[in-house]
């Protein structure tokens, strides 16, 4: 349906000029923020997703914050370094208070770890970052010590995701969050107002640690439909909106009242490959359309002919608008983890064909492509794309695109031979996508949790486990990066853009956009 | 009478149970809940967690017992997304949505039936034809185009109404109500317009038949040369017969008002119920999803019973 209203929203602009109602206005007392998803509770420890946590981080903070390309940064937590390999010594931040007055202290950060892998009916719990701390104490009221079972050096990243609550709500209730009782938090906003569905209003805290912040009201509203969030920055009812639509973009650059802000997400668009069957893979078919007994996907030199057949930058370029950038790898070169070697494959039809020819499949063979249609940007789009370039070197391929709540539970089933779907490293650092996406798909090893190709290498996975548990940062690093080579080496992702985030704004209001997509209000300045 | 009604709860009890059961298949046929609720990141541990702590580890036909348990006490469960009593949420939204169907559905009546009149009376005016042809554009013009054309015009270029979203509201009745308000009323006028058009289009269309059909009858000829003066054979005589069948597609169309406000509230971010379940369905949010219709499908034969006792009050003959 998205699709649709876009369409129209072009074809509607054609008919009239949009210029006239953004009016320049001296700067507002309140900052009105659309934004693309409804949450589904204020509660910071119920649904770990990215538009609850983007909302409810104006109210709560983290003891570790990220900056835009989700480096670490002190929050609550001023330092933190490991006493040996299982425990972490944290110095919280002195003089910060709660927005009910109470200072906060250790106290506060051992009820947050209490309670948070504890809600019930939780769709989404935080309990995958509190359960590798085994335990956790406050020599002194500023000081905490975290224990944990084996080494693990993502601790400072899980921190980043854990928002701190008072040892006062520690018994509170998700209903409590949303009626707004409990809502007491650190951070540089105070809850004024929640409607479900529609709105969340904030008042500036004035007493907020990390400084004053530009406006003293914030309004959010929630317009998921992308036509209407642009119409209301247009029509000037909002002042900001998030996720501008691709094909919107270039439009309201040229608009002289608005600008915009974007940044490389940490999502990467990557196709997954049936490598766990070794013969009879479902939507696999010889070229006259007859089941195929072999599987050409477990031999690496077709997935190499895979990636070189696409040609990413015209993906880019035409399917995406520019709004993406060609990936080479699970994380743009930016973030932690990733290597400076691994570059996006260059477009070579030809070597493809060899490789192909090599593998022993010279006339190539039929495939279906599975893709969601609603989840990603232009997600089916990019699947058509790729199909037809993968037909044109011989590998005739067909796409099947759905509803991503069809195609995910199917998927996690490793029902599909071929499919198409994208990332988010929340951690920012390329540990996660290693992890869930190319570790040996095994839940008592809790590898592969998304790996729906069922790719599985032995070596590789050495490579993940000593990667995520090595505590030194440079080491580990270097240690990702290794086996983000290797897991390029043998394709077992084919990586093909990282999705560029875009905000856009009145003219006079300035944001870094963030790769992790959040919007939050304080980062938003005055630009004049 | 009595009997009429009591057959009715009836049937509508199995109805009921019959469109939870068909409900309960379709997204059990659809996919999986658990893959919609975590987070992308979760481990393995965590999704079997959320698995078994919302019974979806359990066969269809477990799942689906333990819902009519619990229905029979009058517990429709918890919305796997909110973490609440599915009816809760449900009803939360509730105001919204029957206001925005009220307005609209006011919007359709008030200006539909004179101008259906009107077009039936001159069929061969120019503005009958006129009337008519607008009403054409009314039913085939996609609602999500309108609406979005509304918005462009109205809110972006002439800047006179808000573009999207629910103004402040008012306390009435035990009711959050927001077009009792200026503010609100404004809001809630594009989002009204854009749902009354097809309503609007069917009302004139249909007073336009009746009334055609009507004009040739005996009884309006008898009243005429009774000398009766015009506006009483049209206001009492002519109206009156032809409310019967204008009262039932009034009231069947209010029900779709109602439970399809889908578009129109996604288009102007409306947080009615229709948007609200157009999420559920996506998250595979079940409970919610069966709450929903449940409730509509209670709505609908309400409408309906309504409508019947309405024909008893308008045509003698059927008392």
């Amino acid at each position: 349906m998205n699709r649709r209203h876009l369409l129209c929203a072009l074809a509607i602009s054609g008919l009239l000029p949009l210029s006239a109602p953004v009016l320049a206005q001296a700067q507002p007392q309140e900052l009105v923020i659309a934004i693309a998803a409804p949450i589904s509770a204020l509660d910071p420890h119920f649904h770990n997703l990215t538009p609850n946590n983007s909302i409810t981080k104006h109210v709560f903070d983290n003891l570790i914050r990220t900056d835009a390309t989700q480096q670490l940064l002190p929050g609550l937590a001023e330092s933190w370094k490991p006493l040996d390999n299982t425990t972490w010594e944290l110095k919280l931040r002195r003089g910060v208070k709660f927005h009910d007055g109470s200072a906060f202290t250790a106290d506060d950060v051992i009820a947050t770890f209490k309670r948070a892998p504890e809600v019930p009916n939780s769709p989404a719990s935080f309990s995958q970052f509190t359960r590798p701390v085994t335990s956790i104490t406050a020599p002194d009221p500023h000081t905490v010590i975290m224990k944990t079972a084996a080494p693990h050096p993502l601790l400072p990243r899980d921190l980043t995701s854990l928002q701190i609550i008072s040892k006062n709500q520690v018994a509170a209730r998700t209903d409590d969050f949303n009626s707004g009782k409990a809502m007491n938090g650190t951070g540089p906003y105070k809850l004024v107002e929640y409607k479900p569905g529609e709105r969340v209003i904030f008042a500036r805290n004035d007493a907020w640690w990390g400084g004053k912040t530009a406006w003293p009201r914030v309004q959010y509203r929630m317009i998921s439909n992308n036509a209407a969030r642009v119409a209301a920055l247009l029509s000037g009812d909002v002042h900001v909106i998030e996720n501008v639509p691709t094909a919107d973009a270039e439009r309201l650059k040229t608009n002289a009242q608005l600008a915009l802000a974007s940044a490389t997400s940490n999502r990467v668009i990557y196709l997954h490959m049936d490598t766990g069957r070794d013969k009879n893979s479902p939507f696999v078919r010889t070229r006259d359309g007859k089941p195929m007994e072999a599987n050409p996907l477990r031999d690496v030199r077709v997935r190499k002919a895979i990636s070189k057949a696409i040609h990413r930058d015209a993906i880019v370029e035409r399917v995406m608008e520019k709004q993406a950038i060609p990936a080479g790898q699970f994380l743009a070169d930016v973030f932690f983890g990733t290597s400076k070697r691994l570059k996006p494959e260059a477009f070579d039809p030809e070597g493809a064909k060899k490789l192909l020819a090599d593998a022993g499949y010279p006339n190539g063979f039929q495939l279906t492509l599975h893709a969601p249609n609603n989840r990603y940007v232009n997600d089916e789009k990019i699947a058509q794309a790729v199909a037809a370039f993968l037909t044109r070197v011989g590998i005739e391929t067909k796409v099947d695109a759905m509803p991503s709540n069809i195609f995910f539970s199917r998927g996690s089933k490793a029902e599909f031979s071929f499919l198409l779907a994208g990332w988010a490293s929340e951690s920012g650092d390329t540990s996660s996508s290693l992890r869930s996406l190319t570790g040996t798909f095994d839940p008592k090893q809790g590898l592969g949790a998304a790996n729906r190709g069922r790719f599985s290498d032995a070596g590789l996975d050495a490579m993940i486990t000593t990667a995520i548990t090595q505590v030194d940062d440079t080491k580990r690093g270097m240690l990702l990066a290794a086996a983000s080579e290797k897991a390029m080496e043998m394709q077992a992702i084919i990586p093909l853009h990282y999705e560029v985030s875009v905000w856009g704004m009145r003219k006079g209001i300035g944001y870094t956009a963030r790769a992790d997509q959040y919007t939050f209000a304080h980062e938003f300045k005055p630009t004049r | 009478m009595l009997v009429t009604i009591l057959r009715r709860l009836a049937q509508t009890l199995l109805v009921l149970a019959v469109t939870s059961l068909l409900v309960f298949v379709g997204i059990f046929m659809v996919g999986d809940p658990v893959e919609m609720l975590v987070n992308p990141q979760a481990d393995h541990e965590e999704r079997e967690r959320v698995r078994v702590e919302f019974g979806l580890d359990q066969p269809m036909w477990v799942q689906y017992g333990r819902f009519i348990g619990n229905a029979l006490s009058g517990d429709l469960g918890n919305s796997f997304v909110y973490g609440r009593p599915a009816i809760d949420v449900i009803l939360e939204r509730m105001p919204a949505t029957l206001e925005l169907a009220a307005l609209a559905m006011i919007i359709a009546v008030v200006i539909g039936i004179p101008l259906g009149l009107y077009a039936g009376l001159k069929p061969d005016g120019r503005i009958a034809r006129g009337i008519m042809a607008g009403s054409i554009l009314g039913f085939s013009l996609p609602t999500f185009w309108v609406g979005l054309l509304l918005i462009m015009v109205f809110a972006v270029q002439l800047g006179w109404l808000p573009s999207t979203g629910r103004g402040p509201t008012v306390s009435a009745l035990g009711l959050n109500i927001s077009i009792l308000h200026w503010e609100g009323l404004k809001h809630a006028l594009l989002p009204a317009i854009n749902l009354a058009l097809f309503k609007l289009s069917l009302i004139i269309r249909l007073t336009r038949a009746q009334v055609r059909e009507n004009v040739m009858l005996d009884y309006m000829r008898f009243a005429r040369a009774k000398g009766l003066a015009t506006r009483r054979v049209i206001g009492v005589h002519l109206l009156k017969n032809i409310m019967i069948p204008l009262v039932t597609v009034i009231g069947l169309e209010l029900g779709s008002v109602i439970a399809f406000a889908i578009v129109t509230e996604s288009i102007f971010a409306w947080p009615g119920m229709g948007k609200l379940v157009i999420d559920a369905i996506f998250q595979l949010d079940r409970p919610v999803v069966v709450a929903y219709l449940l409730i509509t499908v209670a709505l609908f034969i309400l409408i309906n019973l309504v409508v019947d006792l309405l024909y008893a009050v308008l045509d003698p003959r059927v008392r």
